[in-house]
């Protein structure tokens, strides 16, 4: 005897998969939209830093001796002008026709080397125009800024910190890069899956509701939890392929986005990690589609169900947010807590910090909920309230 | 003859939402859609369910379908309650209205080998059985077109196949012609005594007289949730036409007022 189940789980994959047009929209198309999107992101933040022509030389009066060979080592071009083209340069400036002005006072050196800061006078003063809203001009004031503040500390030090220039920082590239994946991918990740959720589960239950074919299959002898069951595994897969798919968009992406800050992911984690990976993520789409499901099949339309749908993208939101914050804890008890526990696991995976024991009371509780709502859904399959309320 | 289907005291009452008291101008609560019937078919008969729109026809074929259940009573098919068996009577039924829709998206092929599936039909038997219903309607050479893009005849042909997969000794069957042109309404007649020769079952509503008078052997009379009266068609007719007669019981009923 063909089980029951089966024969729906193989006929909602065979609407999906047979419907190019639902594969497209649901499978590829959030993947290379992500993919796209990140990318353009990161290109732009990394282009609103960076010009692509060279700086003019830095408009410079009264140059002193001590500085031609600080800015020669720099590889700031620079030229003399005299103090009568003061008024013009900075014209120019404020039009974005030309960088920068370094006004020195006249004996700049001089006057340097004779200061006496106990004295209480005014120090020697150099003055800058530039404009921040001209990307060579702001990036020239940061370096010239680092310059001069370089050289005041030459004139009078008292003492240096890492002098040597050694490597201080001794987080490895695979700290920072599961800092970076663990404050990300948890949220991203829960989000994802979630609109994967509610993109497709609605129109199987409270679409088939609204069409009438439901009822076509309520006559025959399958049971009502067949069908919660049938319907929950064959959503949740396609669930499942549209978040590998958006997961894998922005796994390729975020290096874009991050700007180099981070390395073309995964290559530090292990088997073992991928597999607590793919069963938290399992989980909680099961729990995710079935949760959707009662909803659907609560809801009398596809516009009913989308207005229940949304208040809930919030808090799976704002609980995502939680795995940015601070580490995951540690007694199991938080585990049992449904999202909270994916995000946290989710982002203890990547941070390499990892409690197998909590990651299976997540595991575990995720299918005990599903649990809970397949039963909520075969009752309300069995309800005519819900069922006929038209 | 043998009885087929068993109906006991069966009651249905729904409750009346705010609005539908103020459009109906009535402080009752509850509406009683079926109001204790009883009744029975036999092998080999049509047998009709006659009243007017909202006397309760297609409640009563919904709790016998299971797909809703009654407040009180029960019925049997086969000896299988529609309470306790619900699963066993679907396996059993062949139930059929215009509520009842088809994926646009499937084909009656695929659509036909689904619901053997699900009704447990082993293979050999489902192919025979296709290959019989499907070149009976016409249907074999929209086989492999999606049901979306069917006539509203061909597709109501598809849902009388579908209906029948697992070749039910007992077919309901909620206002058969309902929005069917002549052509198709006659294979749908023609198609439901055939199975009466065949030994079958079937139960029928309509309120129209005519189909009635034309394949029913028995008949119920029901108006406002109430069996008023059940016997073959003759004597219901009492030597009047259907039309007449239902007029002059109504009027006896509710007086003149229609």
């Amino acid at each position: 005897m063909k089980s029951n189940i089966l024969t729906i789980v193989k006929k909602e994959l065979s609407r999906f998969f047979t419907d190019k047009r639902l594969i497209f929209g649901t499978v590829l198309l959030p993947g290379v939209m992500i993919f796209v999107m990140y990318s353009f992101m990161g290109e732009a933040m990394t282009s609103l830093f960076q010009s692509n022509d060279k700086p003019d030389a830095v408009s410079v009066v009264s140059m002193p001796e001590s500085m031609t060979a600080v800015f020669h080592a720099a590889e700031i071009e620079y030229k003399e002008v005299p103090a009568s083209d003061i008024e013009t340069i900075k014209g120019q400036i404020a039009e974005k026709e030309t960088n920068f002005l370094i006004i020195f006072p006249e004996n700049f050196d001089a006057d340097v080397a004779a200061y006496d800061i106990s004295s209480g006078k005014p120090a020697p003063n150099i003055s800058f125009f530039y404009n921040s809203s001209d990307t060579n001009s702001s990036n020239l004031q940061t370096q010239i800024l680092g310059i001069f503040d370089a050289y005041e500390a030459t004139l009078s030090n008292r003492f240096d910190i890492n002098a040597g220039g050694q490597n201080a920082d001794l987080a490895s590239e695979k700290d920072l890069s599961g800092m970076i994946y663990s404050i990300l991918m948890p949220l991203l990740l829960i989000i994802l899956l979630f609109s994967a959720c509610i993109a497709i589960a609605p129109e199987s239950i409270v679409g088939e509701k609204e069409r009438g074919t439901l009822s076509t299959l309520l006559v025959t002898p399958l049971r009502r939890s067949e069908l919660a069951i049938g319907k929950i595994l064959a959503l949740s897969i396609v669930a499942l392929l549209s978040a590998v798919s958006s997961t894998l968009g922005t796994l390729l992406s975020l290096p874009k986005l991050m700007g180099g800050a981070v390395d073309s992911g995964g290559i530090f984690y292990t088997a073992g990690d991928y597999f607590f990976l793919a069963i938290i993520i399992l989980s909680t789409a099961l729990l995710f589609i079935s949760l959707v499901s009662v909803i659907s099949a609560f809801a009398k339309t596809m516009k009913e169900a989308e207005t229940f749908t949304s208040p809930l993208m919030i808090v799976i939101t704002l609980v995502g947010v939680s795995g940015m914050l601070g580490s995951s804890p540690k007694n199991p008890a938080f585990y049992l807590i449904p999202i909270y526990n994916s995000v946290q696991s989710m982002s203890s995976i990547f941070s390499y910090d990892i409690t197998p024991l909590n990651i299976l009371v997540c595991v575990a509780s995720n299918l005990v909920y599903t649990l809970i709502f397949v039963f909520i859904l075969t009752k309300m399959f069995n309800s005519e309230k819900v069922m006929f309320s038209n | 003859m043998k009885e087929k289907l068993q109906v006991n005291h069966l009651s249905k009452t729904f409750s009346l939402s705010a609005k539908q008291q103020k459009i109906e101008k009535t402080k009752e609560k509850y509406r009683n859609a079926v109001n204790d019937l009883s009744f029975s078919a036999y092998e080999g008969e049509i047998f009709g369910l006659l009243g007017p729109n909202g006397a309760g026809k297609t409640t009563t074929l919904r709790m016998l379908s299971t797909l809703i259940k009654p407040d009180s009573g029960d019925a049997f098919i086969d000896g299988k309650s529609i309470v306790k068996e619900p699963e066993i009577v679907r396996g059993k039924i062949g139930f059929l209205t215009s509520e009842l829709k088809m994926e646009d998206y499937f084909t009656p092929n695929y659509l036909f080998d689904f619901f053997s599936d699900l009704h447990q039909v082993p293979l050999d038997v489902r192919k025979t059985r296709k290959e019989a219903l499907f070149s009976r309607f016409g249907i074999d050479q929209f086989a492999e077109v999606k049901v979306g893009s069917l006539s509203t005849g061909m597709k109501q042909k598809v849902s009388l196949t579908i209906a029948l997969v697992h070749n039910p000794d007992v077919i309901i069957f909620d206002e058969p012609t309902n929005g069917l042109d002549v052509l198709t309404a006659k294979v749908v007649t023609d198609f439901l005594q055939e199975m009466k020769a065949e030994g079958k079952t079937i139960i029928v509503s309509t309120h129209i007289f005519s189909l009635i008078e034309k394949i029913c052997d028995r008949v119920a009379l029901i108006i406002n949730g109430k069996l008023i009266t059940c016997d073959t068609l003759p004597n219901v007719m009492n030597g009047l036409s259907l039309e007449d007669r239902f007029f002059e019981i109504y009027s006896e009923m509710v007086g003149d007022e229609i």
